[in-house]
């Protein structure tokens, strides 16, 4: 009787760890389809038109990088806490509260420190307040090893209500509803083209610096290490708990940074929208790009334009705008699914011409 | 006892492969009515892998289980239950946050949608009065100590009416009193005519609690004995006793300065209880010390005492003079030590990465590998592709993940980073436990080279073999003491079984051992 058996890879397969995003992505594509056919809407009009959505003009080609901006900080932030095993699902948090500690510099700080030091200090600002955010669920985890995924994702709740607090209340700007008054135009970030801001440099920049970071540092090297096999690297003198400390503080500092991004350089002042969920979205981005920050940066435009193109299709063809949202969702499924094929393969055994059995 | 009884169990010629090894090799064994079995051996002899046959957790590729004189096909612990028989795995299969009594019930089969829990706590309570087992049935698990969870899995087995209990090494997890309380339970079994099978490697335990020994070398049984015909010595002879496999040349040892001076060393083990009682010892520069003992008896805390892993709970540790009781691990590793560790893949290695990263965890801090915090990947392969050729390390490519080799080649890289590393003193335990002839002979030859090389060597070995051949010196470990230092070469087979047994050193009466006095 011929059998199929699953078995490990004597190596880890490198056609198959670009293959799986791939077809992880066509597959999600094809369930997303089926719901679509449900729903009553041809897939292939609908596909062609968020592909329209995102790509079709320069001007929306833009918007697509103007989401994908955010998408790729926060995405680089998980990753460096994934990378150690530490499930930071506090980008959101993170991102939140580095958003309103920006504001909090353009809107207070503007007359008393000279204009060309605001834009820097409002951006470091984010990145402190992003850094110290998720240092509180690192500490706890690194010296008292509380559980990190519970810590991040209610500290989330506490900074984005929090942020509510301030635009509704206490730093509205008189005459508004909610939100604050407009930064003076010495806080705003540079725009490139359209609504692109410079924060596109700075994701950029940084996704080169992190590949350096854990490609040719030492600190990269040992953060490796602890992420692979903490045993290992306590037995190789390696301080664990500290390393985890700042690598976590790196991770919430560009959670901080990409909320510090979004309110200079979109909306030039703290109001509802700044929480949307791409903290969440940003473990999709890390998980499909397998924690590398170079594919960050394209996975994060992908990402970004089944944002875009599901609102699209909302306009055009009256479908909802969480169909964008749906297929994100649906494309994490078949990519963990198939992530372990990276690492298995199955091989069909005759047992009339093998002697062996082979475990799975 | 009856000589005769019908065994209510037996295993005919069973063997189980893995992968590269042979676990059980044709293996026969008898279970009689009324009788405690010891099953007797090394790390790794093959016992466990026995007793998931026989509970259904691993098929045999050949061999045949008789139950009461008719063979049986046990494929699930389910059919093992069916049969009477259930085993208490080292690992405790408990629910920590719920109750005895529905840990007890838990999986079982037939039960009502909603079963009538007090009649089943007034069950279990009758039980644990019958064998004098005082557990609470409404209890957490998580409230109790060790030993208690330990009485909730045997009375698990009971309650679903285990005639034939097996334990795996049952006492590993027990205080002494407690070890005796267990004592007392089995007699109760056994008087009322169950069996029971237990795995261990310590003798004391079988002269006290079985009937008969099976002793297992390598998946196969080299002895079955009463108990009363035997004794600890001889049962230590031929649980470690093997044919020599090849001699090394050994200049004479020539001891220098002092490197590493243990001074009434106390620790814990990982379960806060002593596993070293004030261990004192020199190792000089030029000097094999090799440790002795059946694994267990605290030879994993000597090594991680000595490399700065655990803390030391009272006494001093000197390094070439310095006082570095309880400092950091990198102080260990900064002052020369290096570490070849008992668990390789655990600890040793980084699975997922490749072999030149694993054989550059050590000189990735300095130049020429790191120069002010950025890595040089060109120096880091050069040096990968110097030791792979230097120390023969069969591997595909330095970029292979260092999981894929084979465990004889991944301890080649290990052994490659820690002797390039090491200053002073090199801590190698178990270095080939599970090693073919070959890679054995390989290691221990890169041992002895760093003595010639003027470095300190603890060697810690279950193989008397390698002892003998590479230390120049040996001490005994029992319940984290030691029993007695011997030169190597006055050693013999009979004193240091004696030891392992429990013996002090100077109890011994045999005409070659002299104690060496410490320095």
């Amino acid at each position: 009787m011929r059998r199929i058996v699953f078995e490990k890879r004597e190596s880890m397969s490198r056609r198959a760890s670009t293959l799986v995003p791939i077809i992880s992505l066509l597959a999600s594509l094809l369930l997303g389809g089926l719901l679509l056919a449900i729903s009553g809407a041809n897939p292939f009009v609908t596909y062609y038109e968020m592909f329209r959505g995102a790509f079709g003009t320069w001007n929306r080609f833009t918007e697509t990088l103007v989401k994908a901006i955010p998408l790729m900080l926060t995405g680089l932030s998980v990753a460096i806490a994934f990378k150690m095993r530490f499930w930071n699902i506090g980008a959101e948090g993170q991102l939140t509260l580095g958003g309103v500690a920006a504001a909090g510099v353009a809107l207070f700080w503007a007359q008393s420190l000279p204009g060309w030091t605001l834009l820097p200090l409002a951006l470091l600002a984010g990145c402190v307040a992003g850094a110290l955010w998720a240092g509180i669920p690192a500490v706890l985890k690194a010296y008292l090893s509380v559980d990190e995924t519970l810590t991040t994702l209610m500290l989330n709740y506490v900074a984005i209500l929090y942020s509510e607090h301030l635009y509704y209340v206490a730093w509205r700007a008189p005459g508004y509803n909610s939100g604050t008054a407009t930064f003076t135009e010495a806080a705003w970030l540079p725009r490139i083209t359209g609504r692109v801001h410079a924060g596109i440099y700075l994701a950029i920049i940084l996704a080169v610096v992190l590949w350096f970071v854990f490609k040719r540092t030492r600190w990269g090297f040992e953060l490796q290490i602890i992420g692979e096999n903490p045993t290992a690297a306590r037995y190789l003198g390696i301080n664990i708990a500290q390393n985890v400390v700042l690598a976590i503080l790196l991770s919430g500092a560009i959670s901080g940074l990409a909320g510090a991004t979004e309110v200079l350089g979109l909306a030039r002042r703290l109001q509802q929208g700044l929480s949307v969920g791409y903290g969440y979205t940003a473990i999709i981005v890390a998980w499909m790009a397998q924690l590398n920050p170079l594919a960050i940066i394209g996975v994060a435009i992908l990402m970004a334009s089944l944002l875009v193109g599901g609102d699209q299709i909302q306009m055009r063809m009256g479908l909802p705008a969480a169909m964008g949202l749906v297929l994100q969702g649906l494309i994490l499924i078949p990519m963990l699914a198939g992530m372990i094929f990276m690492e298995y393969r199955l091989r069909i055994i005759d047992p009339h011409t093998t002697g062996m059995e082979v475990e799975a | 006892m009856n000589d005769n009884p019908p065994p209510v169990l037996e295993m005919r010629n069973i063997v189980k492969r893995f992968p590269g090894v042979l676990a059980n090799d044709h293996v026969n064994l008898k279970l009689h009515p009324g009788e405690v079995l010891a099953l007797l051996g090394e790390n790794g002899a093959g016992k466990s892998t026995l007793m998931n046959v026989l509970v259904g957790l691993y098929r045999p590729e050949e061999g045949e289980v008789y139950a009461r004189g008719e063979q049986v096909d046990i494929g699930s612990p389910n059919d093992a239950a069916a049969l009477g028989i259930g085993m208490v795995h080292q690992n405790f299969k408990l629910v920590p946050t719920m109750t005895v009594a529905e840990n007890v019930i838990l999986g079982m089969n037939g039960l009502p949608f909603r079963p009538n829990m007090d009649e089943i706590v007034e069950c279990i309570r009758e039980i644990a009065r019958h064998y004098n087992m005082p557990v609470d049935p409404k209890a957490y698990i998580w409230q109790l100590s060790v030993g208690e969870q330990q009485r909730v899995e045997i009375l698990k087995l009971i309650y679903r009416g285990a005639e034939i209990l097996i334990l795996d090494e049952p006492t590993a997890v027990l205080t002494p009193q407690e070890a005796r309380d267990l004592n007392r339970v089995l007699q109760v079994m056994i008087d009322e005519g169950k069996s029971a099978i237990f795995i261990t490697h310590k003798m004391d335990e079988v002269m006290a609690f079985s009937d008969r020994v099976c002793v297992l070398q390598h998946g196969r049984v080299v002895a079955t004995k009463y108990t009363a015909e035997t004794n600890p010595q001889e049962l230590a002879t031929l649980m470690v006793g093997r044919e020599v496999l090849f001699r090394l040349d050994k200049a004479p040892s020539q001891p220098g300065d002092p490197m590493l001076e243990m001074r009434d060393v106390h620790a814990k083990n990982n379960k806060g209880l002593p596993a070293l009682q004030g261990i004192s010892f020199t190792i000089r520069r030029g000097e094999v010390l090799g440790i002795a003992g059946v694994a267990g008896n605290g030879q994993r805390e000597l090594a991680e005492v000595v490399t700065g892993l655990r803390p030391v709970t009272q006494g001093h540790i000197q390094i070439e003079g310095q006082e570095r009781t309880n400092r950091q691990p990198l102080d260990f590793i900064k002052a020369g030590v290096s570490h070849i560790p008992a668990d390789r893949i655990g600890m040793g290695a980084v699975g997922n990465m490749p072999v030149s990263d694993n054989i550059s965890m050590k000189g990735y801090r300095q130049s020429p590998m790191a120069e002010k915090g950025i890595l040089r990947p060109r120096q880091m392969l050069r040096f990968a592709r110097e030791m792979i050729k230097r120390f023969e390390i069969a591997t595909p490519t330095p970029a292979t993940r260092i999981k894929f080799l084979s465990g004889g080649n991944i301890q080649k890289a290990i052994l490659a980073r820690e002797i390039d590393a090491c200053k002073g003193l090199l801590v190698a335990v178990y270095p080939s436990r599970g090693l073919d002839v070959g890679a054995t002979e390989a290691v221990r030859r890169r041992i002895l080279e760093q003595r010639e090389q003027g470095r300190a060597v603890l060697l810690i070995s279950e193989d008397l073999d390698e002892l003998f051949s590479v230390a120049d010196r040996i001490a005994v470990l029992y319940e984290g003491r030691v029993m007695g230092v011997v030169p190597a070469e006055e050693a013999s087979i009979d004193q240091l079984g004696l030891m392992m047994a429990g013996s002090p050193a100077e109890e011994i009466d045999v005409p070659t051992a002299r104690v060496m006095e410490e320095v």
